[in-house]
């Protein structure tokens, strides 16, 4: 019992020790949940290290952002759920501008926090679709696109612009079981209804990324006209190997956004015709890019792997920075203040303009489309593009895809209603609007 | 010196037989308590409440239940994580149909619903034991498992197949979701599992609990002096699932808020059986010694580096912690193979005579 108390003092010693580093007054603290290690480290080093390079290169280069100094700190969320609330905890003292979870586990998770502890969370492309509703989910921001416009837009790109043209095709769906994989799933289902094409379900669990061959016996069985992946982690690269295994013709192989260049590489050259959507330019011929290896690779700044630079994954972490820098901008534009907090971020995120001229004024011309949100949208529902591996890069296959809006506002609308209903003193909006339009 | 009985006489059957018969024991709990229930709460931040002390007291709890089965009946099982499952979709179930009555009553009422599953999965311990019954509960875990993702009316079939924790009061105070702070949510969770815990050391204590160790001991001699296998297996069964369904509906509605199939892994159902190995089998302060090892000590190495003022990068802080933790864990077994509660025993033993060890 007595060892129990030492226990408890030592407990309590280390928490009081831990809560409070003191940070600069004139600093705004940017905590980064990233996953460096465990079986989704491959495709979260790539990520945490474009996003964490961006930044730096604002530091260097511009001394932040409006003058004032980020304070870039990493979290190692493992993604695993438990241990990003862990860091949730982590970093909330420290009052973050903005939070990042970087997997749609740890973003449910926190999406009843935001609007509590008056945080703004930005889950690019991933996380809850519904949370595109600003007028439910006033805290959670999710541009450029939901899993379901990427669903749409899959659809629209094998049917040749019209999803109806799919009639009587067989697509396969071949996903990750948990929230992400799943979230797409009532999208595919309802279209598969409505425009009469069957629908073959192949899940992996999380624990069989690596292991999917049974899932593969059944393509062959299904002979499916067309693939579609929401994959992630090793599961990406085990799938593409599967795929050529199968001899599954890569030209009918399209994936969401996910799969990194190491996950073609690895495959080797049967890979060569593997198709995944996108919304900002592959590769690192952009001033701001330029930037970045000057100021940060080559100063040794960074934890960047050779080959990593330009890679899709690496090009997504800097679009997420990009965004949280923009975001960050705006805010102190609206507020005139430099040193912003989290409240002002949000309205940040809500008044975020980019259009060509702030693009080719932060050096990203031709790689970021121009977009903007709403206190409605959170999301822009931008249009997207196919790009195509060919053995070394990826190359755009398609020109530019819209979402089939039609079909994935209503199912939003109804989401957010149901996540609201379901979550009984859901808070109604409050916050003012800085940007009704 | 200071922790010995001399002068201290018991003049009752009762207090010869009580579970802290020494009066530093019993000072010693008084103070734990005290600290746990006043200062805890009073001082502690966000941190240290949400991500250390809850979870903290609620692995304790399941690997108490855990222990009930494993430690007391010698029955292994590894469906842990299955069974804290049950406990926290029933919750969630009973609270959407139910949403007026109090959330405290549905935690403890879905520890029954993991009971009944628990029983039933327990049915084959009667024919099998050792590593075969692993086996048997190995599909009761991956059978839950599955039943969780696949069962859309489990998670009343929200899109993304989490299940989220709305907020629900108690005398008007939020205990659960978004708007209960970590301090409420630390006191209820802190009340629920020394209430449990409480009860749990009566019963090993009891006349169950002898019957238990006789199951584990030797079943045929068990079975010789008239204990019933089966009543006693599967009651162990049912004691232990309705522990860990609670410790389950707790880490959903008082820890996580919100939750995937992917949080009742066979990851967990390891980390509990871990729990209980380090910190002893067939003990309840081994439950809460394990889960010090097991859940506090992997944080605090994780705050080290930052405390020393050494910089480190996140991920190398993380392989470094895992490899620490996994040394520290071996280094333990080797000391101590029967566990933290018998090397506790054991300085006991040597204080009473301490200076003048035998």
């Amino acid at each position: 019992m007595k060892s129990n108390i030492i226990k408890l003092g030592l407990g309590c010693a280390l928490a009081l020790a831990l809560a409070a580093p003191a940070f600069a007054e004139d600093s705004l603290y940017v905590p980064l949940f990233t996953y460096r290690t465990g079986a989704f480290g491959g495709s979260g080093t790539p990520i945490a290290d474009g996003m964490h390079d961006y930044l730096t290169m604002l530091n260097e280069r511009d001394g932040g952002i409006g003058g004032v100094k980020l304070a870039i700190d990493e979290c190692e969320t493992g993604y695993d759920t438990k241990k990003g609330l862990e860091c949730y905890d982590t970093v909330k003292p420290k009052n973050p501008v903005i939070i990042n979870p970087w997997s749609t586990g740890i973003t449910l998770a926190l999406i009843p926090k935001a609007s509590v502890d008056k945080t703004p969370i930005l889950s690019m492309a991933y996380g809850l679709s519904a949370a595109a509703k600003g007028d439910i989910f006033p805290w959670v921001f999710n541009p450029p696109d939901t899993y379901w416009d990427g669903a749409s837009t899959i659809l629209k790109y094998l049917g040749g612009g019209s999803i109806d043209a799919l009639k009587g095709k067989t697509i396969g769906y071949l996903y990750f079981d948990a929230a992400f994989g799943r979230e797409a799933l009532p999208f595919f289902q309802a279209e598969a209804a409505n425009a009469g094409f069957d629908l073959k379900l192949y899940p992996v669990a999380p624990a069989d990324m690596q292991n999917q061959s049974s899932k593969w016996l059944d393509v062959r069985r299904d002979k499916p006209d067309f693939l579609i992946m929401y994959g992630w982690g090793a599961m990406n690269a085990a799938a593409i190997k599967e795929a050529i295994k199968a001899n599954f013709p890569m030209e009918k192989f399209v994936s969401i956004w996910w799969p990194g260049d190491a996950d073609t590489t690895s495959a080797g050259d049967g890979a060569k015709g593997f198709k995944e959507l996108n919304w900002h330019g592959a590769g690192s011929d952009y001033p701001a890019f330029a930037d970045i290896k000057k100021l940060v690779i080559d100063a040794g700044k960074s934890q960047t792997q050779a080959g990593e630079f330009g890679g899709t994954l690496y090009d997504h972490g800097v679009y997420n920075s990009m965004l949280i820098a923009e975001a960050i901008a705006t805010a102190q534009k609206i507020t005139g203040k430099k040193v912003v907090d989290g409240v002002d971020v949000r309205r940040g995120l809500e008044s975020l303009n980019l259009d060509d001229a702030r693009l080719k004024a932060i050096g990203l011309t031709g790689f970021a489309s121009p977009f903007k949100l709403t206190c409605a949208d959170h999301n822009s529902h931008g249009a997207l593009f196919v790009q195509q591996w060919d053995g070394a890069k990826w190359v755009k296959a398609s020109a530019a895809i819209s979402p089939a809006s039609e079909k994935v506002q209503p199912l939003i609308d109804a989401a957010a209603k149901g996540y609201a209903e379901k979550n009984a003193g859901w808070p109604v909006r409050t916050e003012a609007c800085d940007n009704k339009s | 010196m200071f922790y010995r009985e001399a002068g201290q006489f018991k003049t009752s059957y009762a207090a010869d037989m009580a579970i802290f018969p020494i009066r530093q024991d019993r000072i010693g709990l008084a103070v734990i308590l005290l600290v746990a229930f006043v200062a805890i709460p009073a001082f502690g931040d966000q941190f240290f409440l949400n991500t250390m002390m809850i979870p903290f007291l609620i692995l304790s709890l399941a690997a108490i239940g855990l222990n009930l089965l494993t430690g007391y009946t010698g029955l292994l099982s590894l469906g842990s994580a299955g069974f804290m499952g049950v406990g926290a979709y029933a919750c969630y179930k009973l609270q959407t149909y139910f949403p007026h009555v109090n959330v405290l009553i549905w935690i403890v009422v879905s520890g029954l619903a993991s009971s009944v599953v628990g029983v039933f999965f327990g049915l084959p311990s009667l024919r099998i034991k050792g590593f075969y019954l692993v086996v048997a509960t190995l599909a009761a875990q991956f059978f839950l498992e599955w039943a969780f993702a696949r069962v859309p009316w489990l998670y009343n079939y929200n899109d993304s197949g989490a299940i989220e924790v709305s907020t629900a009061t108690l005398f008007g105070v939020p205990i659960t979701g978004p708007n209960a702070t970590p301090a409420t949510r630390y006191l209820v969770t802190l009340t629920l599992v020394t209430a449990l815990a409480w009860i749990a050391s009566n019963i090993v204590h009891g006349r169950i609990g002898r019957m238990w160790m006789a199951v584990r001991d030797m079943d045929i001699a068990a079975e010789l002096i008239g204990i019933r296998l089966l009543r006693a297996k599967l009651l162990a069964f049912a004691v232990s699932s309705f522990y860990i369904g609670v410790a389950g509906a707790m880490m959903v509605f008082l820890w996580f808020g919100s939750a995937e199939p992917e949080a009742f892994d066979i990851n967990l159902s390891f980390q509990l059986l871990f729990i209980i190995i380090i910190g002893g089998l067939g003990s309840i302060l081994g439950a809460f010694l394990g889960a010090v090892i097991i859940h506090l000590m992997p944080i605090g190495l994780r705050a080290l580096p930052a405390l020393l003022g050494v910089k480190v990068a996140a991920a190398t802080v993380e392989h470094l912690t895992f490899m620490t933790t996994g040394a520290l864990i071996i280094i333990v077994l080797i000391v101590e193979p029967h566990g933290l509660a018998r090397l506790w025993q054991t300085t006991k033993r040597k204080l009473r005579v301490w200076p003048f060890p035998y």
